[in-house]
């Protein structure tokens, strides 16, 4: 059962177009993705989502409730983190988490948060004086300080070090274990395929494409590369019977087959019946990253 | 919204705005130094005064300069930076509702106007001798009139400024000219005519005279009062209007 519905939304400003009809459903408990490039409509489609904005046309609902009519009830189970927005300088850590708190019914253990977010040492420290990446990691507390059932993250580890990045991303991973529903918005391919169940792709404020990140990937027909050297020669004809393969090439001794779906099993389990062992295997799959590339690049050539 | 938010939101405000001694030095300390400066150059009656001494004449000076630091300068500043720096927006997505921060803004504001309005009002009953207000319900309807005013000035700045920066410059620039029609540089009573008139006309310099003549027991000119509602209203509603969240 979904726990947030978007149907044929659309929002404009002035002239400009930013969500033209995005439709997707999010289903209880999942972490749901929502890419695309720069200007796609992403932040436009969650702050619809979180009652923000008020959409043209579409509708939402958000277990069960009306972003804009049923506002009060929405905020008390919507946590939501934004893109550049940012504290009083002068308001201290602990001070924000505690106001924050005291806006929900049941908000989290103050101590909890900040321990699971490595942010104890930093209560009486000034906003002003964070780094960016604590500041994004109060920005994370803030969000969930309100124990919401949906959290909205949008562009999450945008600005922080790859240290910074994965310690975010295993909290997100610790999140969901507690039954949160998380929607990510991101430009990057590599977060998304790492923390999301599902991806909707969106471009000039329609969606492209929806599904697992590595559904996504198969469905552009991504190619998938296996070199290895066989263990003895083998004569290629054997391997002409499967679906899966495209190309056969060989370098010297090394062997390089292109294809799709589970080229890999199919290809060793033909070799293996033939005594034919597979040695030093290297695989490449080819990733969201150029699902993205292939299905925004045809949407651009349209 | 309860009213626990509310008190929270209140004391994290106040405590932030405790956090800006620059601001502090300006709306409240600097009036009543200033005060404590005038009472000792002159507390003597002077016929050129209109028959009051010079500290006499500046205690309702003081009193709106404190009102300008804070309404003008200080909520201005406060509130575009909410805006430029995504706090409004921040708030947004809480069950508080972001016009509970600019409520809290104001609460906090005319408690600091009033503090040091107090503070200037003791020091000079106590060192100088100045009298109490005598009318002190029109003394009480002409400072409510007038810091409902400026802070309807204020709150008609932050809506119209579209940066921090912008809100502070147009606060400290309309903050001196109000202060010369209020009177600091040259008291009113000695003010030509076109001056005067002029002056009548502007918040502060409506404000002074209006809180001058309660001190001496009688109501302050209805004139004075007129003009003082008409800018809270016209700004206030120019104001909510014109605020923009983001």
């Amino acid at each position: 059962m979904p726990i947030i519905e978007v149907e044929s939304l659309h929002k404009r400003y002035g002239d400009t177009v930013a969500v033209d009809d995005v439709s997707f459903n999010i289903e209880d408990g999942e972490i749901f993705g929502i890419i695309g490039p720069n200007g796609a409509g992403k932040t436009t489609t969650v702050e619809c989502i979180a009652g923000l904005r008020e959409p043209d046309r579409g509708s939402i609902t958000v277990a069960g409730l009306n972003p804009r009519r049923d506002r009060d009830q929405l905020r008390q189970i919507l946590g939501m983190q934004l893109q550049e927005s940012e504290l009083a300088e002068k308001l201290k850590v602990g001070e924000a988490l505690d106001l924050y708190a005291s806006f929900y019914e049941r908000p989290a253990e103050i101590s909890q948060l900040v321990g699971a977010l490595g942010l104890e040492d930093k209560l009486s420290t000034r906003y002003g004086k964070l780094s960016g990446g604590q500041k994004q990691r109060l920005s994370i507390a803030l969000a969930l300080i309100g124990r919401p059932r949906i959290a909205v993250l949008d562009e999450l580890t945008t600005g922080l070090d790859p240290q910074a990045r994965r310690d975010t991303w295993a909290l997100i991973d610790e999140i969901r274990c507690q039954g949160v529903t998380i929607v990510l918005v991101t430009h990057f391919m590599e977060e998304a395929e790492r923390l999301c169940d599902r991806v909707a792709m969106i471009n000039s404020g329609r969606v492209v494409s929806v599904g697992a990140p590595a559904a996504l990937a198969s469905a552009a027909g991504v190619l998938q590369t296996m070199r290895f050297h066989p263990s003895r020669p083998f004569d290629a004809v054997v391997l002409d019977e499967l679906s899966e393969v495209n190309t056969i090439t060989r370098h010297g001794s090394t062997v390089e087959i292109t294809g799709t779906g589970d080229l890999l099993g199919a290809v060793v389990a033909v070799l293996s019946q033939a005594g034919v062992a597979v040695e030093q295997l290297r695989f490449e799959q080819r990733s969201l990253e150029d699902a993205f590339v292939s299905l925004i690049g045809e949407a651009h050539h349209e | 919204m309860n009213r626990v938010m509310f008190q929270r939101l209140l004391a994290t405000e106040a405590k932030l705005m405790l956090r800006e001694p620059a601001l502090l030095f300006w709306g409240v300390a600097f009036p009543v130094v200033l005060t404590v400066v005038f009472g000792l150059a002159g507390d003597k009656h002077d016929k050129a005064l209109g028959g009051l001494s010079l500290v006499d004449v500046y205690v309702p000076v003081m009193m709106v300069f404190s009102m300008g630091i804070l309404a003008i300068s200080a909520i201005p500043t406060t509130l575009a930076t909410y805006r430029e720096r995504g706090v409004l927006r921040r708030l947004s997505t809480t069950p508080l509702r972001p016009q509970a921060l600019l409520g809290a803004d104001f609460t906090v504001a005319t408690g600091l106007i009033t503090v040091a309005m107090a503070l200037v009002v003791i020091v000079a009953k106590v060192a100088f001798s100045v009298q109490l207000p005598s009318q002190v319900l029109g003394w009480l309807v002409a400072l409510i009139l007038s810091g409902a005013a400026l802070l309807a000035l204020g709150a008609l700045i932050a809506s119209v400024a579209t940066s921090a920066r912008l809100a502070t410059a147009v606060g400290t620039i309309l903050f001196f000219p109000m202060m010369f029609f209020a009177g600091l540089w040259i008291p009113l009573q000695q003010m030509g005519s076109t001056l005067r008139t002029i002056s009548h006309y502007t918040p502060l310099g409506a404000a002074v005279p209006a809180i001058q003549q309660t001190m001496h027991g009688s109501w302050p000119d209805v004139s004075h009062l007129l003009v003082l509602a008409v800018y809270a209203l016209v700004a206030s509603l120019l104001a909510v209007r014109l605020f923009r969240w983001e």
